[in-house]
């Protein structure tokens, strides 16, 4: 459905009189099947919107090349703008306008009929939970009530494709579980492709089956959650000894094996009692070092194993946590502007 | 045909939101009622001047094309609380026609101006301008002409600006020299010569003047021709400046 190859975009910014050229998207390779379900996951600034707004048609690459749902979004930009849905951060329906009038609006500029639209907006707003407020203005809406209108207006003319940016940004923790449940009702209620951005950890992990890891421009990472989390960070194994005086031999031991390329026991961190390191699928391997353990005689107070979380992951691939690299980024940027990218030296300090 | 389907549907989309704030009905009827009543008797003593003979057959076309520049500039405000809110956006991502997007929400500006005018002639001939009739309707159009050219160029304005706090300085940039220099107030013959030579400058000067022409019904003057050469350009120029605007992929 979707495939890019070296999507660049540079944006020039003006500080002062001092003129620098931004490159907010660095060469971008993405490739997303029919059905699929695909987190974009990245700090703010890290270059998801800017890629999304490409894919879109709404942002002309500065070099690279992308075709979505079988069309190259430079030179068939029309027929790709047919085939997809996209809801923005900001949403699309104005605030005092009505739900229904807009969402109606919306439909007819892909060409529908006024009566096809008003019925197939009206099936929307059944299945989004929306029932009753084809009257109301969105500024009479709650934050959840809104996005779901913005979805039913993505989702008018049954595109194949939809993009979501951000979905669920600002939302409270209930309404927020409520639109997963819509977002996951789209592939399986109608099939559809669904291309998310997001800087949720958690959303990432819930909703897609693959996930993309974006950070300054640049894909770091692409796979299942599942995978990214067991092959990169490994499972957190923590002992808690009984006597000090096994620390040393129970660290040897679990450093052992602890994950390959990441320094054996240099990766095992040593605190009071406690020892943990990183273990490649722990759940495998803790039989065998409990066996190891006790024919040293060693004794354990007890032992924890943490699956690893998409932070970990991202920490792994990019040297700082996610909650890191969005504090270090300035969040500041409208909708139409592209945030601009966290500078590495700024992250470095906070570090 | 489908760029015109296109079209209606954004000016109509306008039109509801318009309509449901009755504020914006109430002040743009009464905007031109109280020109004329507070501002048309002070022109009084110098109809002789004027060289008409009443006050408001000079007063309501001037009007006329201070309503169709000034309430037009004014026009891009609204497209930047729609722009924040993401409705371009949205609407861009659609295969309709960027031009389109534009064209419909000059037709909502060139309706609320043609009532205007309506309002104004209306009560102009009530007051007891005269005037021929023909002419009076080739004015009204060369005020449309008029009011789209800076109707778009306040919708570029806004998009390439987007906000409110940039664009109000520059409109009342160039709205203070336009409104000066065009004789819609008192006409430029009653400065002295280097501040008509000045206003020689000013397009909308040409225009004021060819309208004003175009109400006495005498077609084949010159002013009808520098007035109706200058609306079509700015017209042009306008419309592609609001075009390419709506087409750009920043905006």
């Amino acid at each position: 459905m979707i495939q890019a190859r070296g999507l660049v975009q540079t944006f020039r910014s003006r500080e002062g009189r001092k003129k620098t050229e931004v490159r907010a998207v660095d060469g971008v390779d993405l490739d997303v099947a029919e059905g699929e379900v695909v987190g974009f996951l990245g700090p703010n600034g890290a270059g998801k919107t800017t890629t999304l707004r490409m894919l879109t048609t709404l942002l002309r690459p500065t070099e690279g090349t992308a075709t979505v749902a079988g069309f190259d979004v430079v030179t068939q930009s029309e027929q790709v703008r047919r085939s997809i849905g996209y809801v923005s951060q900001t949403g699309g329906a104005f605030s005092s306008a009505r739900a229904g009038d807009e969402v109606v609006d919306h439909g007819m500029l892909y060409g529908m009929r006024g009566a096809d639209a008003t019925r197939r907006g009206k099936e929307l707003f059944e299945q989004l939970d929306l029932d009753g407020l084809w009257t109301r203005m969105p500024k009479n809406m709650s934050g959840g009530q809104r996005r779901r209108l913005d979805i039913a207006m993505g989702l008018i003319h049954d595109p194949t494709l939809v993009f979501l940016d951000e979905p669920t940004t600002g939302l409270d923790p209930q309404a927020r579980a409520n639109l997963w449940e819509h977002i996951a009702d789209l592939r399986r209620r109608r099939g559809a492709t669904v291309f998310l951005t997001t800087h949720y950890l958690d959303e990432a992990d819930h909703l897609s089956d693959r996930i993309v890891i974006i950070d300054h421009g640049r894909i770091v990472a692409s796979d299942s959650a599942e995978n990214l989390k067991a092959n990169i960070s490994g499972d957190l194994v923590d002992l808690e000894l009984a006597s000090a005086g096994d620390v040393t031999s129970a660290a040897r031991r679990l450093g052992s094996m602890a994950e390959p390329g990441r320094g054996g026991a240099e990766a095992v961190e040593v605190d009071g009692f406690h020892v943990r390191a990183r273990v490649a699928q722990a759940g495998r391997a803790v039989p065998g070092l409990l066996a190891d353990l006790s024919r040293a005689d060693i004794t354990l107070e007890s032992i924890e194993v943490h699956r690893p979380t998409l932070d970990d992951v991202f920490l792994t691939l990019t040297g700082r946590s996610l909650r890191d690299a969005q504090e270090t980024t300035t969040d500041g940027a409208g909708p139409g502007e592209p945030a601009p990218p966290a500078t590495p030296a700024l992250v470095r300090q906070e570090q | 045909m489908q760029f015109l389907r296109e079209s209606f549907i954004v000016f109509r989309r306008q039109l509801r939101m318009n309509l449901r704030n009755p504020a914006w009905v109430i002040i743009g009827m009464l905007q031109p009622v109280m020109y004329l009543f507070l501002f048309g008797p002070l022109l009084k003593p110098l109809i002789g001047q004027l060289g008409v003979e009443n006050e408001y057959t000079f007063f309501v076309p001037g009007m006329l094309v201070q309503l169709g520049i000034f309430g037009a500039f004014f026009a891009g405000f609204s497209l930047i609380g729609e722009w924040r809110e993401g409705v371009i956006e949205a609407e861009r991502v659609t295969p309709a026609s960027r031009t389109a997007l534009l064209v419909g929400r000059l037709v909502r500006d060139l309706l609320q101006l043609l009532v205007q005018a309506g309002i104004l002639v209306g009560l102009g001939y009530l007051l007891g301008m005269t005037g021929s009739a023909r002419g009076i309707v080739f004015g009204v159009l060369l005020t449309l002409l008029v009011g789209g050219a800076c109707a778009a160029a306040s919708n570029a304005l806004a998009l390439t600006t987007k906000s409110e706090d940039v664009m109000a300085p520059v409109i009342n940039m160039v709205m203070m020299p336009v409104l000066l220099l065009s004789g819609i107030l008192l006409p430029m013959t009653l400065g002295p010569q280097w501040l008509q030579s000045v206003s020689d400058w000013m397009p909308f000067k040409w225009v004021t003047d060819g309208v004003r022409t175009s109400f006495s019904g005498d077609f084949a003057r010159d002013p009808m021709l520098y007035g109706t050469a200058w609306a079509a350009v700015l017209f042009v120029l306008s419309l592609w400046w609001g075009t390419a605007t709506f087409r750009r992929e920043n905006a």
